[in-house]
């Protein structure tokens, strides 16, 4: 067996279940014995992923790819895109709104912990059309 | 080790319910064939099973009185929760002084080792001494067991000294070899347990390297023997010792009491304890100093060998804390020695039993058959295949433990 895939349906409209897909993806890779501290950069970049697609995208698709040697984490929304990447790749930069904020999130932080924590990342997106986010993470 | 574990189920009265499968915070109870069983590798002896169980097949076991028989020199490690049992026409003092007249020579109090350790810890918060972030407490033995077997990513952040139990035992037996001039064999230390997890502590191994330990008493059974003492038979020698610091761990939020300036959370009850080491585990909780856990809903004092209600006992603790602190009167033990005196020996290591299995791809096969029995079956989690969950069956299953065609909900095969 090469490879699992999970697939997951991220709801856009409440923050009452926003990271649960990542929640859900922990406990298996746990439970795979995927090294400690591989599980922990995956959850956490996943989460970061998640919490975007709910404010910026009203949501979209999560899907894992648990392979022999590397984790594979798509994060596929059809929301409004994003304009500048460079710019939204800077720590501490948000489009977020007053509302996301007051309730914690919204820092600005998403992007730049997916890029840190990930092993590899690539961004697609068109205005208007969406966004797709590939992270891929070594198992070693 | 002895033979005995803390958390015993007597099959002939168990009626097959699944109350007990329902209540387990880690999914170590199954039902096959009308009996429940407990998986000991997976539990963490936090007791919320026995206090369901409808007809007490389900049991706290610890030992008897009787085992005071075998030493000239008896030592009573007296929780601080046991002060809380009482009408409040039981002083304190009296509490402590009764023990003498139920078969006791000489009483410690867990507190003055609690004293001690509050303070060896305020010192490491000042001087930063702890690494991992935030430190978690160690007294509580079903969350260390459960951070052990749930969260090993953690295991670095539970805090190396020794358990209030722990170090009070090495303490009081060093004051028993002075007081009595006895040799070692001839004294007895039991520690008087408020709950079942401390008494698998003590008996299966986790508290194991501390030897001055001589057996384990329950809290409940002391009540019962000391209720019927007459008071005017009791001779008064002993004062309360301890400071109002080291009689608060008894109580969740205590311990963390004496760390004023420290970042911290105190937990209580085991759900709401797996709920904050999640966060803790995905990095959500940055800038934390402290974590003090506890299984028991109220702290130690909401252990289940107790008799009083928790907040019963919880507002009798906090009188005799405001007391002793007017008093002015106690202050802590002399602690001069080395400081591996004061610490584990052997730090606890993590105990992967939730694995599906050691090879990687062994475990992704599992994995991908779970999941496709998942999908027959009704996501009701109605327990009545004898699994917690559907998600239990469907690893049961996989795992050659029960046959399928238990789940009278499977769907039709398409």
């Amino acid at each position: 067996m090469d490879s699992i895939v999970w697939t997951f349906e991220v709801d856009g409209k409440n923050f009452e279940h926003a990271g649960s897909a990542s929640q859900v993806t922990k406990a298996r890779l746990k439970q795979m014995g995927l090294p400690n501290d591989v599980v922990r950069r995956v959850i956490i970049a996943m989460y970061e992923g998640e919490i975007n697609m709910v404010i910026h995208a009203d949501g979209g698709v999560a899907t894992v790819t648990v392979g022999q040697d590397e984790v594979v984490v798509e994060l596929k929304d059809t929301g409004k895109g994003i304009e500048n990447i460079e710019l939204a790749m800077k720590e501490g930069f948000s489009t977020a709104t007053g509302a996301i904020r007051e309730l914690g999130f919204g820092a600005g932080m998403g992007l730049p912990n997916m890029k840190k924590y990930s092993d590899e990342m690539v961004i697609d997106s068109t205005v208007g059309v969406g966004t797709t986010i590939t992270m891929k993470f070594k198992v070693a | 080790m002895k033979d005995f574990r803390a958390v015993s189920l007597d099959a002939t009265k168990c009626i097959g319910c699944t109350h007990c499968m329902r209540k387990c915070p880690i999914g170590a109870i199954r039902v096959r064939d009308g009996k429940a069983s407990i998986d000991y590798e997976k539990c963490i002896f936090c007791g919320n099973c026995i206090k369901v169980c409808p007809t007490h097949a389900l049991n706290a076991r610890y030992d008897t009185y009787e085992i005071l028989n075998g030493y000239k020199f008896k030592v009573a490690l007296l929780p601080s929760c046991l002060y809380g049992q009482f009408p409040h026409i039981f002083s304190p003092q009296l509490v402590l002084n009764s023990l003498k007249n139920i078969g006791f020579d000489h009483v410690y109090e867990v507190a003055r080792a609690s004293d001690i350790l509050a303070i060896i810890m305020r010192e490491k918060f000042v001087m930063q001494e702890f690494e991992h972030m935030p430190a978690i407490n160690n007294n509580c033995p079903a969350c260390v067991d459960l951070i052990q077997k749930r969260f090993p990513t953690l295991i670095d952040n539970l805090i190396d000294l020794l358990p209030p139990a722990l170090l009070a035992a090495k303490l009081a037996r060093e004051e028993a070899r002075e007081i009595s001039g006895l040799p070692d064999e001839d004294i007895g230390v039991f520690y008087i347990s408020p709950c079942p997890a401390k008494v698998e502590a003590i008996n299966g191994g986790m508290y194991s390297e501390v030897k001055e330990l001589t057996g384990v008493l329950s809290v409940a059974e002391t009540c019962k023997l000391l209720n019927p003492v007459d008071k005017n038979d009791v001779e008064r020698t002993m004062d309360v010792k301890a400071s109002n610091m080291g009689i608060a761990w008894c109580t969740s939020g205590g311990e963390s009491s004496n760390f004023p300036n420290t970042k911290q959370l105190a937990v209580d009850g085991i759900e709401n304890v797996i709920s904050v080491l999640k966060e803790i585990e995905d990095d959500k909780l940055t800038n934390l100093d402290f974590a003090e856990l506890y299984a028991c809903h109220g702290g130690c004092v909401g252990g289940l060998l107790n008799i009083t209600n928790t907040f019963v006992a919880k507002s009798k603790i906090h009188t005799l804390r405001k007391t002793v602190m007017l008093n002015k009167t106690n202050s802590t033990d002399k602690f001069d020695k080395p400081m591996a005196y004061y610490c584990l020996k052997n730090k606890p290591k993590a105990n992967d039993v939730f694995k599906l299995d050691k090879d990687f791809s062994v475990a992704m096969e599992k994995m991908a058959k779970i999941e496709s029995v998942l999908k027959r079956l009704p996501h009701w989690d109605c327990g009545v295949c004898g699994s917690p969950t559907c998600r239990a069956f469907a690893e049961d299953v996989v795992n050659g433990k029960v046959e399928l065609d238990k789940c009278d909900h499977l769907k039709e095969e398409k």
